[in-house]
C-alpha cells in the first residue's frame, strides 16, 4: 500500500488542497443535494433529541420549551407500559431469531442442490416477490387467508368444525407475526446465502468425495464453514436490530390484538409521542431505544470479531 | 455430438429427447456427487413446491375473487378458490369510484416524482464520491454512513418535518425518505468499477465530470440503475406510515396503501364517505370482490416492473451487502 503510494510519480495526492478543491469542485457540487437532504432530515432530528430533556410544547417550539433534565426518563423507567413494550420487543425479537433465522439458510441449501437452472430461477423469482409487498398488503393477505372471514375459517365453518381466529388472538401473536415475517422476507433472505454458496470452490467437494465423504459430511465440513462468514454477518445485523422488530407490521395489527400483545418500543414511542401528544415522552423512549441499539450493534460486532469474523465493520 | 445425431435420425424423436435429457443431467451433476435417493428427491420436491404454494395460492385466491361474480362469491361463502363464474364488473365499478381513482393517481404521482428525485440525487452523490482521492470524499462518506447507525428517532424526525410546515404537504411524503444511503453506496460501488481507462480517455477528449457521468458511467451501469430505481419506487409505492403521520385526515390525499389499510384491512366504509358524505352505499363495507380488486390494484405496478428488474436483483443486493 505505502510502497504503491510512494511509487506513484506525481499523483493527485500530492497536489495542495486548493488545487484539489478547484479540480474536484464539480464532484463536490454533485453531492450537495443528497448532503442537504441528509442534514435536514437525518442530522437535524439528531439535535431534536434535546426534546427528550424538555417538556416540549408545540406552540413555543424547541427553543422555548421548558427544560426538565432527566424527568422524562425517570417517569419512563417507572412506567409499567414502557417495560411491557420493552418485554414484548425482546420476546418478539427472540422468537423471530429462533424461528426465522435458520429458514433462509435451509432454503438456500435446498435450492443450491437443485440442478435444473429453470426450476432454480423460477423458484427465486417467486420467493423474492413478497419482499416487495407493503406490510399493509402482507397483513391483508394473511387476514384474508387466516382471519375471521378468511379462507381457513370459511372451510372450518362449512365443515362444522368451529372457528379459529388467528388474527385477533393475543396469545399466538408472536407466532403470527413471525410467520408473516417468514412469509414476506425469508425468500429474499436466501440471496446472500446463495451467493456465498456459489463462491465455495467446487474442487473442495470433489476432493472430499474422493476421500469418501458422503453428502452430509461434505455439508458439515465444507458447506457450513463456507457459509460461516455470512451467517455471522447476518446474525450481527439481526442482533443490532433486535429492538426494531416490525414497526409497521405491529402498527397495523395493534388494534386487532390489543396493545398488551402488540406494543413494542417503536409503537410505544409513536402512540405516546405523536398520537397522544406527549412528544417529549415519546422522544425519550425513542432515544433510549437508539442508545441501546447502538450498544447492541457495537457488542454484536465485537462478538463477531471474537469468532474471528469480519462482522459489520472493522476499525 | 455426431453420435447423438445418428441415433436421433435412426431411432426417431423419442430417443433423441431421452438421450439429450440423460446427457444434460449427466453433465450438470458433478461426477463426484451421488444421485439423490427417491425419498430425498420427494422431500425436496415437496418442500420447494410447498414454499411456492404458500406464496402463490393466496395470490391466486385474491385475484380470482376479484374477478368473480357476486353469485360465485355467495356460493363459495366468501373467497373463491375454484373459478365459478367470472366477470370484470368489479374492475369497472372500481375505476368509476372517485376515491380509488384519486388514490391510484396519488400513489403513482408520489412514486414517479419521488423515484425520479431520489435517483437524480443518489446518482449524483454516488458519482461525486466515487472518484479516487477526490477532495473531501472521506469526510462526506463518513457523513453518509453515520446516518445508517445513528438516528434521532421517530419524534424528532416528525418535529423537524412539521416544523418546516410539512403537515399535509406532498413533500412530507417524499423528501424525508428521498435519500437512501444504502442505495448510494450500491451505486458508488458500481461506479468505482467503471473502467478508469474509459474515463481517462473521455477526460483526454475534454469531457468534464458531468459529461463523463452522463455518457460514460451511466450507460455502463444500467443494471444497477434499474435495481436502485426499483428499490426506491417500491419504497414510495408501499409507504403508508408517513401518510399516517402527515396527512391522516385528508382522504383526498391518501395513496392506495392507506386506502387499502382503512378500506380493506380495517373494513371501514370508503374513505370518501367520511369527508364528503355523499353516496349512502359507500358508508358500509365494500363488497368482497371490490376489496380484493383494491388488493390486486396495489400489486399491478409491481408485477409489471418486476420481470424486467428481477434478473438484476442479485447484483444490486450483493454489492450492497458486501461493500456497503
Amino acid at each position: 500500500m505505502s510502497t504503491a503510494a510512494q511509487k506513484r510519480p506525481a499523483g493527485p495526492a500530492r497536489l495542495d488542497r486548493r488545487t484539489r478543491l478547484r479540480r474536484d469542485k464539480s464532484l463536490l457540487l454533485m453531492t450537495i443535494p443528497a448532503v442537504v437532504l441528509l442534514l435536514v432530515f437525518n442530522y437535524a432530528p439528531l439535535f431534536g433529541i434535546v426534546t427528550a430533556f424538555q417538556e416540549y410544547d408545540p406552540l413555543v417550539g424547541v427553543w422555548h420549551s421548558e427544560w426538565v433534565g432527566f424527568d422524562q426518563f425517570r417517569q419512563l423507567f417507572g412506567d409499567p407500559a414502557f417495560w411491557a413494550s420493552m418485554k414484548n420487543t425482546l420476546y418478539l425479537s427472540f422468537v423471530q431469531l429462533i424461528l426465522f433465522f435458520p429458514i433462509p439458510i435451509a432454503l438456500a441449501l435446498l435450492l443450491n442442490s437443485v440442478i435444473s437452472e429453470r426450476i432454480r430461477n423460477f423458484f427465486q423469482s417467486v420467493v423474492y416477490l413478497p419482499h416487495f409487498f407493503s406490510w399493509v398488503l402482507a397483513v391483508t393477505i394473511f387476514q384474508q387467508m387466516l382471519g375471521g372471514a378468511g379462507v381457513l375459517n370459511q372451510f372450518l365453518r362449512q365443515h362444522d368444525i368451529g372457528t379459529w381466529d388467528i388474527m385477533t388472538n393475543p396469545h399466538t401473536f408472536a407466532l403470527l407475526v413471525t410467520s408473516q415475517a417468514i412469509w414476506k422476507e425469508a425468500g429474499w433472505g436466501i440471496i446472500v446465502f446463495l451467493a456465498a454458496l456459489s463462491a465455495i470452490n467446487s474442487e473442495l467437494y470433489e476432493a472430499a468425495a474422493a476421500d469418501g465423504a458422503g453428502r452430509f459430511r461434505r455439508m458439515w465440513h465444507i458447506t457450513l464453514p463456507g457459509l460461516r462468514g455470512v451467517i455471522v454477518l447476518m446474525l450481527v445485523l439481526r442482533l443490532g436490530n433486535a429492538l426494531s422488530v416490525g414497526f409497521e407490521q405491529f402498527l397495523i395489527q395493534r388494534d386487532a390484538v390489543g396493545h398488551e400483545a402488540a406494543d413494542v418500543l417503536d409503537t410505544f414511542s409513536f402512540y405516546y409521542g405523536i398520537a397522544t401528544g406527549g412528544y417529549s415522552y415519546g422522544a425519550a423512549a425513542g432515544l433510549f431505544k437508539s442508545v441501546v441499539s447502538l450498544l447492541l450493534i457495537w457488542g454484536a460486532n465485537k462478538l463477531a470479531h471474537a469468532f474471528g469474523e469480519d462482522g459489520l465493520y472493522r476499525t | 455430438m455426431t453420435n447423438a445425431l445418428t441415433i436421433g435420425s435412426r431411432g426417431g424423436k423419442h430417443r433423441t429427447a431421452a438421450t439429450a435429457a440423460r446427457r444434460r443431467t449427466h453433465s450438470a451433476r458433478p461426477s463426484w456427487d451421488e444421485p439423490p435417493t427417491p425419498v430425498g428427491q420427494a422431500a425436496k420436491g415437496l418442500t420447494l413446491g410447498g414454499t411456492l404454494a404458500v406464496i402463490l395460492v393466496p395470490l391466486w385466491i385474491i385475484v380470482l375473487t376479484s374477478f368473480s361474480t357476486p353469485g360465485a362469491i355467495n356460493r363459495a361463502g366468501g373467497l373463491v378458490i375454484w373459478p365459478d363464474g367470472l366477470s370484470t364488473e368489479t374492475y369497472r365499478q372500481m375505476l368509476g369510484d372517485p376515491t380509488i381513482v384519486t388514490a391510484l393517481g396519488v400513489s403513482l404521482g408520489i412514486t414517479v416524482v419521488g423515484t425520479a428525485l431520489s435517483m437524480v440525487v443518489s446518482i449524483l452523490c454516488a458519482y461525486g464520491l466515487s472518484r479516487p482521492r477526490s477532495f473531501g470524499h472521506r469526510f462526506l462518506l463518513m457523513l453518509l454512513i453515520v446516518t445508517m447507525f445513528v438516528s434521532g428517532g421517530l419524534i424528532p424526525g416528525f418535529l423537524v418535518v412539521t416544523g418546516l410546515g410539512g403537515y399535509g404537504q406532498w413533500w412530507a411524503l417524499i423528501l424525508p425518505s428521498a435519500v437512501s444511503v444504502f442505495n448510494i453506496l450500491v451505486l458508488r460501488a458500481f461506479y468505482q468499477e467503471t473502467s478508469s481507462e474509459l474515463i481517462d480517455a473521455a477526460r483526454m477528449d475534454g469531457a468534464g465530470e458531468w459529461r463523463i457521468l452522463w455518457s460514460v458511467v451511466l450507460p455502463t451501469s444500467r443494471a444497477v440503475t434499474a435495481v436502485t430505481a426499483l428499490f426506491y419506487a417500491v419504497g414510495y409505492w408501499n409507504s403508508f406510515f408517513n401518510v399516517m403521520l402527515y396527512m391522516p385526515t385528508d382522504s383526498q390525499k391518501w395513496p392506495l396503501q392507506y386506502v387499502l389499510l382503512t378500506y380493506v384491512n380495517r373494513a371501514n366504509g370508503l374513505p370518501g364517505s367520511v369527508n364528503s358524505g355523499f353516496g349512502e352505499t359507500h358508508a358500509q363495507t365494500a363488497p368482497l370482490s371490490l376489496q380484493m380488486a383494491v388488493v390486486v390494484l396495489t400489486l399491478v405496478p409491481l408485477v409489471i416492473v418486476y420481470p424486467f428488474v428481477q434478473k438484476h436483483l442479485r447484483t444490486g443486493v450483493l454489492t450492497g451487502a458486501i461493500k456497503g
